[in-house]
């Protein structure tokens, strides 16, 4: 195990290495200089030239990368462009937004997806696995962005049984904050519950025709018991696995469905400073994002191998 | 002979007729929106402003009284065009990195091909729109492009996982020993026998298209306006869904619509094609 987690602990850097490489040489390519950007057209060239000094952007290339990366293994995002603040102090007030989010929809996409699947296999072929799996079938084929403006229009508009968007803050009491995320929380869930329990339907059924299937059933236990004993365990594994895929869906997707409710998330700060050229800030969060899906497959392929002796040895 | 009853048994799928059909509409609404449209979507009509579903105006009018019926068939056609490309773009590119990558299994070509598979995979199409938008702006030609690189390493890991367990098959070594070289073999041998699969794969992926091309417009992201795109519309019909909620629900219908016949039509081509579980059928 250890030999596995060094292994794969060795890709895990250089996958965030290549990572921030990639986006920092695509940002590079943007035309035009941010400090006279934000200056604007008339100003002094020595002025210019003490922004850009200011800003870090005076030195090479590589030099920039480096600072960049060395800068955000402590923490220190830069500044902004634009509003001339560092940004971790941005990051950090949005992150606790859309990573509670984020999280809120996996326990309920999971939460749905469990009992569905389990229900769905145990009945297969019959008429509730048939009227679950062709509502997973139109779960998987509604946006959810749009599936949430829809929640908005039942439950805040007509329904006020809560806010239409926006976010008070978690100052204002937890319970406030949840209530605020819930709506959003349910819309990008559902879609991800969608697979997740057809996931869980198809990874039980593979194992109901396994050998140790079999000897549980001829040991004397109903067909149920062997399901939830011997089946269930050993079905968790793919669906362990598509869950950790979720996480990175359910963080992107959020900066759509934040769209939609006027959530203060990352997504807000990202298109925020897309419209304002504030490509340092953007550059960060997206290096933010691809390491949160990086850092999380990594956690799932542990997991994984913790429980499955085969894959350490495998490779 | 063998034709016909290929397309007998292709329609004894109720999955694949309905799919077939729902997509079918909408791939004929795309092109008949080239040549005739019920309004010009371009023209402002502000008089017949906010209309609902009438005679003249099947599915109503929006906030700047152009026929939303004749927006969804010019929308049809941008989330057509760019599911479309972004597939042509993730197959192009995939399915040749997948064969590679079987074909030289285990050495550093597929080690160095499957890692990078795995870096893009860290990169949803999302985040791809959005770095390429902040530097090049955005346009319908971003949108095909993020989906289309998030499609490259769907296709090589299905690509290369089917073509995986051909090369060990005898035929793979008579053609072998017939003195055929690596790369003749997976074009001549391999992508044959794995392109029922991508098909299928390439339907799945159609519909995904649909989807993110939606929610990419939908942020701004996407096709620009006066183009008219499903997502632009929904994001206009936002701040008016509580008065004209038909802005929202014909938009979001024909999203939904479209994506499930492409996925009804995938889950039937899939029993279609794959003859394990055509046996266990019948």
């Amino acid at each position: 195990m250890l030999r596995y987690t060094l292994k794969r602990a060795l890709s895990l850097i250089i996958s965030l290495a290549v990572a921030s490489l990639v986006i920092f040489f695509v940002i590079e390519v943007a035309p035009g200089d941010p400090a006279s950007y934000m200056l604007g057209i008339n100003a002094q060239p020595d002025t210019i030239a003490a922004l850009r000094t200011e800003l870090g952007l005076d030195v090479s290339k590589t030099q920039r990368y480096l600072n960049w990366v060395g800068g955000m293994l402590h923490g220190d995002f830069g500044t902004s462009y634009t509003y001339r603040t560092p940004i971790s102090e941005m990051v950090a007030d949005r992150m606790w937004v859309s990573l509670p989010l984020a999280a809120f929809a996996l326990v309920l996409s999971t939460v749905i997806a469990f009992p569905a699947g389990i229900y769905a296999a145990s009945r297969r072929g019959k008429a509730g696995d048939v009227v679950l799996m062709g509502a997973t079938q139109l779960g998987v084929a509604i946006p959810n962005f749009w599936f949430a403006m829809m929640m908005v229009l039942i439950f805040a508009i007509n329904l006020r049984w809560f806010s239409a968007g926006g976010f008070p803050g978690w100052d204002e009491g937890f319970w406030l904050g949840i209530k605020s995320l819930t709506l959003p929380a349910i819309s990008l869930a559902l879609p991800q519950a969608a697979i997740l329990a057809r996931v869980m339907r198809s990874s039980l059924l593979d194992m109901l025709g396994e050998d140790f299937m079999r000897s549980a059933r001829a040991k004397g236990l109903s067909r149920r018991q062997a399901l939830w004993r011997h089946a269930l365990r050993n079905a968790l594994i793919p669906v362990l696995t598509i869950i950790g895929l979720q996480f990175s869906f359910l963080l992107a997707g959020g900066i759509i469905i934040e769209q939609v409710f006027f959530l203060p998330g990352l997504g807000r700060l990202v298109f925020q400073s897309i419209s304002q050229r504030d490509l340092i800030v953007v550059e960060s969060v997206v290096m933010l994002l691809v390491f949160s899906v990086i850092v999380v497959n990594f956690a799932v392929d542990l997991a994984y191998a913790a429980v499955d002796p085969r894959l350490r040895s495998r490779s | 002979m063998e034709r016909t009853s290929a397309i007998v048994t292709a329609l004894r799928s109720r999955n694949f007729v309905i799919g077939g059909a729902l997509s079918l509409i909408f791939v004929f609404l795309a092109l008949l929106s080239f040549i005739w449209t019920p309004y010009d979507v371009t023209t402002l009509d502000i008089a017949h402003k906010l209309q609902r579903p009438n005679l003249s105006h099947w599915f109503g009018t929006d906030h700047f009284g152009r026929d939303i019926f004749s927006m969804i068939m010019v929308g049809a056609r941008t989330s057509i065009a760019v599911a479309l490309l972004a597939v042509g773009m993730g197959m192009g590119l995939g399915i040749p990195l997948g064969l590679a990558a079987a074909a030289s299994q285990g050495r550093w070509l597929d080690e160095f091909i499957m890692r990078g598979n795995d870096l893009i995979f860290a990169f949803p199409s999302l985040v791809i729109a959005i770095l390429i938008t902040a530097v090049f702006g955005a346009s319908a030609v971003n949108a095909i492009v993020a989906i289309g690189i998030f499609n490259i390493p769907v296709f090589a890991r299905v690509t290369r996982g089917a073509a995986l367990s051909l090369w060990s098959r005898e035929f793979i070594l008579a053609a072998r020993v017939a003195g055929k070289n690596t790369a003749r073999i997976s074009l001549e041998h391999i992508l044959p026998n794995v392109a029922n699969l991508l098909i299928v794969q390439g339907t799945i992926q159609f519909s995904l298209g649909i989807l993110a091309e939606a929610g990419l417009s939908y942020v701004g992201l996407g096709a620009q306006p006066p183009t008219p795109s499903w997502g632009r519309m929904l994001a206009d019909a936002q701040t008016m869904v509580s008065f004209a909620p038909h802005l929202a629900l014909i938009p979001g219908m024909a999203i939904i619509l479209t994506v499930l016949g492409l996925n009804l039509m995938g889950d039937g081509l899939r029993d279609l094609l794959d003859p394990r579980i055509r046996n266990a059928r019948s």
